[in-house]
């Protein structure tokens, strides 16, 4: 036995490690000094900088969570008209990249957008001092963007956890006659806290490397911060130090998220889900819910939808091209890839730290998390450290022998999924280790006695229990591999396009127009694993009843 | 554990794909959009038969180079303005463009005394004004944007966008340190708005009447005059040269470098060769609304139409070496925030 939880011990730590790698490379990379653009950073712009990310990691929780927890209960708990569509139609923002989101908005919105036109035509006003509107290009605009698109993983993640929460526990509530409000704070919130926390760890991270849509509305974030001080000032040195502020930043969402789970006694034993809801809403309250769900789709999905496809309609002669399919098939294939690989290394992190007593085997799964946070570009060349490094030292030996066969990692596609795979790693092991913990340990000791092994426990007894968990954790990283734009574009070879980098050559020349096919087409493929993945999370349930029994 | 065995040829299989096959081809890694390039890239390889392969990025391909050493698959990178090419070739990324045709094509003031890159364009960097609220102002200098006569008129893109920097450089240049910093800090007062959108963008917000004056580089403004809803916006401003009373406007360039390591230099150095003769310059000027380098290569109708104006005649070495001050300046005075 124990040889086998070596092994266990033995993959984790590898997985844990390489995905390690670019960034204990980049934190060499800052070791260097270099203090006068950094210096000169600190004195000048660098709070404001600080203050800016602050500020817009706080208000995209605050946010996302305003919108995602009351979706959360109401689909979990509650019946009202159209709550079916509603509850996999809530996920479809997801599928929206930021970058189109911001683009769309400002264009909207912008003074000279049509809503502003048209106020100041109906109400004849002449110059931008006769009336005031909101600015969309500010921190604040860059807050609703944002949280406009990521509140699907609180949405989600949150929704998934009630399900699993024993409904006796809320129905014991109402038995102790907790209104519904009452209950949603002191039972569901409280006992649901691990997987929200969880889901805003990875919301704030996603909004801290976020660079399109601060850089778009010119609002200047530590992201910013970086690319200026390695782009601007050609000091990677600088930019990795600034990286390592922001990896702290991480490491602490990442303990904190830990640390609320840590307190956490009970295991709750799985609820047996009925279509019998647990709340009936007045006829009043049910139309306002279906309310609530028609106004935060209508902003987040179908507003920037339609404008996408009246751009592709007026523009489909210069916007149309046959290689969309081939592009939307590479992002397709890279995606699908990626999320394999993160959720099978998941599983041995997550099952390792199961598996051991000791708490030093936490650290891989927190060190492979952190990733998450690094701004795309930045993570690209943190990616391409190590892989240079080994194709040198490959091609030194095998030039010993034979012809050097040049650069087999850095310049083929291991380069860009390995960038794929640190970046969104967290996600399912976010998503994982939230399911594990629910899953009492007492069947652990219970198949463990009965003679199965650490092996067996886990496909036989864990692998079914946690099929929800990985799903969404799958999905959650296709449809993100499908948006990632600035990995892509950096370490791709040639010959390689996905719909993002496709998208990219329009939009960084502010011609998202040009671009609206394609952009429709990342939103659609997006859509599909979603689609499947919610019919799947279905068919799921039944058989955890059973599990359950 | 048997499905993790299956998967794993698919994955191996899809991950080598793009490793880089020898044929005849140039490899380019391009901080210019393909859709700029594709058509002069086109017409060379129907000329030739030599296929090129873009690569676009607009952030990270120096680096990328410089890790990818003498591996690196790219044969020339196209770079959108002269920092990069200088940038590229202080990182040893280049090596000597030897060639007749080019020597004879570029200009000496357009290309590297060393050889190591030429200019393929040239941009103006102008000034955009309303026809309705501003008029042509036909001796503006980039000095006047600082004049409180202009308060809240004025719109531009990031100060620390390339091109703004470039011209931030000049004026550092011409002036010294102390005066350009006066001279930012007047034109930051000055604006309408915080900097943002690109140069189209300013275009639009004049039109919006959200200012008055923009700075803007040339050819957007060729381009939006072929955009059937641009247009509107273009239309409703005068494209200004500045400092033609004295000593002209700040220009930059688009350029090309050969790479120290290209496994494909015959048919890259064809390529360079293309692009800076005369069909492929041409090319240049009617389809991006650029100016050519070449000397006596026709422009295009409608850049012609802008008229003839002076350039600044500093050299482009001695702007970029002011380029990491001109930075600090804008993070000093707080530009973009």
């Amino acid at each position: 036995m124990h040889l086998s939880i070596t092994r266990w011990q033995f993959v984790a730590w590898s997985a844990g490690i390489i995905l390690t790698l670019p960034l204990i490379f980049l934190v060499f990379e800052s070791l260097i000094p270099d203090p006068d653009v950094f210096d000169h950073l600190w004195n000048t712009v660098l709070w404001d900088y600080t203050y800016n990310t602050f500020v817009l990691i706080f208000g995209v929780l605050a946010l996302s969570s305003l919108i995602a927890l009351p979706l959360g209960w109401l689909i979990a708990y509650c019946d009202f008209p159209g709550k079916k569509q509603f509850e996999w139609a809530l996920m479809l923002p997801l599928a929206m990249p930021t970058y189109i989101i911001a683009y769309v908005y400002t264009d909207l919105l912008d003074y000279a957008g049509p809503v502003q036109i048209w106020l100041r035509n109906t109400f004849n006003w002449q110059n931008p001092s006769d009336y005031w509107f909101f600015d969309i290009r500010t921190l604040p605009g860059a807050i609703v963007m944002i949280a406009l698109v990521l509140y699907p993983y609180l949405y989600l993640i949150f929704k998934t956890a009630l399900r699993e929460q024993s409904f006796k526990l809320v129905q014991a509530s109402q038995l102790m006659g907790y209104s519904a409000r009452q209950s949603f704070f002191k039972v569901s919130l409280p006992l649901a806290r691990g997987s929200i926390v969880a889901a805003l760890a990875l919301i704030a991270m996603e909004a801290m490397a976020d660079f399109a849509t601060v850089n778009y509305f010119a609002v200047s974030t530590l992201t910013t911060a970086v690319y200026d001080t390695w782009l601007g000032y050609y000091s990677l040195t600088a930019a990795a130090k600034i990286s390592g502020i922001m990896l702290l930043f991480v490491f602490m969402f990442l303990s904190i998220e830990h640390f609320s789970r840590r307190n956490r006694v009970v295991h709750e034993r799985g609820g047996v889900n009925n279509d019998a809801m647990l709340y009936k809403l007045s006829k009043y309250n049910g139309l306002l819910s279906t309310l609530f769900c028609c106004l935060v789709l209508l902003f987040a999905f179908f507003i920037p939808v339609s404008i996408l496809v009246s751009y592709a309609v007026s523009y489909f002669d210069q916007a149309w091209n046959s290689e969309f399919f081939i592009y939307a098939w590479q992002s397709l294939k890279l995606a699908a890839i990626v999320s394999f690989i993160c959720v099978a290394l998941s599983l041995f992190v997550v099952f390792n730290q199961r598996l051991s007593t000791k708490s030093i085997d936490l650290i891989p799964g927190r060190m492979a998390s952190m990733g998450y946070a690094l701004p795309g570009t930045v993570l690209a060349i943190a990616v391409l450290l190590p892989l240079s490094l080994l194709d040198g030292a490959v091609n030194q030996f095998v030039g010993l022998f034979m012809e050097e066969p040049g650069l087999i990692f850095s310049g083929t596609l291991v380069a860009i999924t390995l960038a794929y795979v640190v970046r969104f790693y967290a996600i399912s092991q976010g998503t994982i280790e939230a399911s594990f913990t629910r899953i009492s340990p007492s069947l652990d000791m219970a198949s463990r006695s009965m003679g199965k092994t650490p092996e067996q426990t886990l496909l036989k007894i864990h692998f079914p229990l946690l099929r929800r968990g990985m799903l969404t954790a799958a999905l959650l990283i296709f449809i993100e591999c499908m948006k990632e734009l600035p990995a892509a574009l950096l370490l791709r070879p040639f010959d390689f396009e996905t719909l993002a980098t496709h998208v990219f050559q329009y939009v960084s020349d502010e011609q998202l127009e040009l671009a609206s096919i394609s952009a429709l087409f990342i939103v659609l493929v997006g859509l599909l694993p979603l689609y499947f993945i919610t019919s799947s999370m279905e068919s799921a349930k039944f058989e955890e009843e059973l599990t359950n029994e | 554990m048997k499905k993790t065995i299956t998967v794993l040829p698919f994955i191996l299989a899809t991950l080598a794909s793009g490793f880089a096959s020898a044929k005849d081809v140039v490899n380019i890694y391009s901080f210019r959009q393909p859709f700029l390039i594709e058509p002069i890239l086109n017409k060379f390889t129907e000329e030739t038969g030599i296929e090129t392969k873009v690569v676009f990025a607009k952030k990270g391909l120096i680096e990328r180079m410089k890790r990818e050493g003498k591996h690196t698959p790219a044969d020339l990178v196209l770079t959108s303005n002269f920092s990069a090419l200088l940038q590229l070739k202080n990182a040893q990324l280049t090596q000597p463009i030897q060639s007749e045709i080019v020597n004879k094509n570029i200009p000496a003031q357009f290309k590297d005394p060393d050889g190591n890159w030429i200019a393929l364009t040239k941009r103006v960097r102008n000034v955009y004004s309303s026809k309705e609220r501003m008029g042509a102002l036909p001796e503006l200098t980039y000095e006047e944007l600082a004049d409180p006569k202009y308060k809240g008129t004025l719109c531009t893109r990031s100060g620390k966008h390339p091109y703004n920097l470039g011209l931030v450089a000049s004026m550092i240049a011409h002036h010294g340190e102390q005066e350009t910093k006066t001279w930012l800090e007047g034109v930051k007062a000055n604006l309408a708005r915080k900097p943002q959108g690109n140069d189209r963008a300013q275009v639009k917000a004049i039109k919006e009447g959200l200012c008055d004056i923009a700075l803007g580089n040339s050819y957007y403004f060729g381009k939006m005059m072929q955009d059937s809803k641009q247009k509107v916006w273009a239309e409703s401003v005068f494209i200004n040269f500045p400092n033609q009373t004295n000593r002209g406007s700040h220009i930059n360039v688009s350029g090309v470098v050969l790479s120290k390591y290209t496994k494909h230099k015959a048919n890259s150095l064809k390529l360079i060769e293309f692009m800076s003769g005369e069909s492929a310059q041409k090319m240049y000027a009617s389809l991006n609304m650029e100016y050519p380098v070449k000397s006596g290569v026709a422009l295009s109708d409608m850049v012609a139409s802008w008229g003839k104006f002076s350039e600044d005649a500093i050299s482009l070495h001695k702007i970029s070496e002011n380029r990491t001050l001109a930075l600090k300046l804008i993070d000093e005075v707080k530009f973009d925030l």
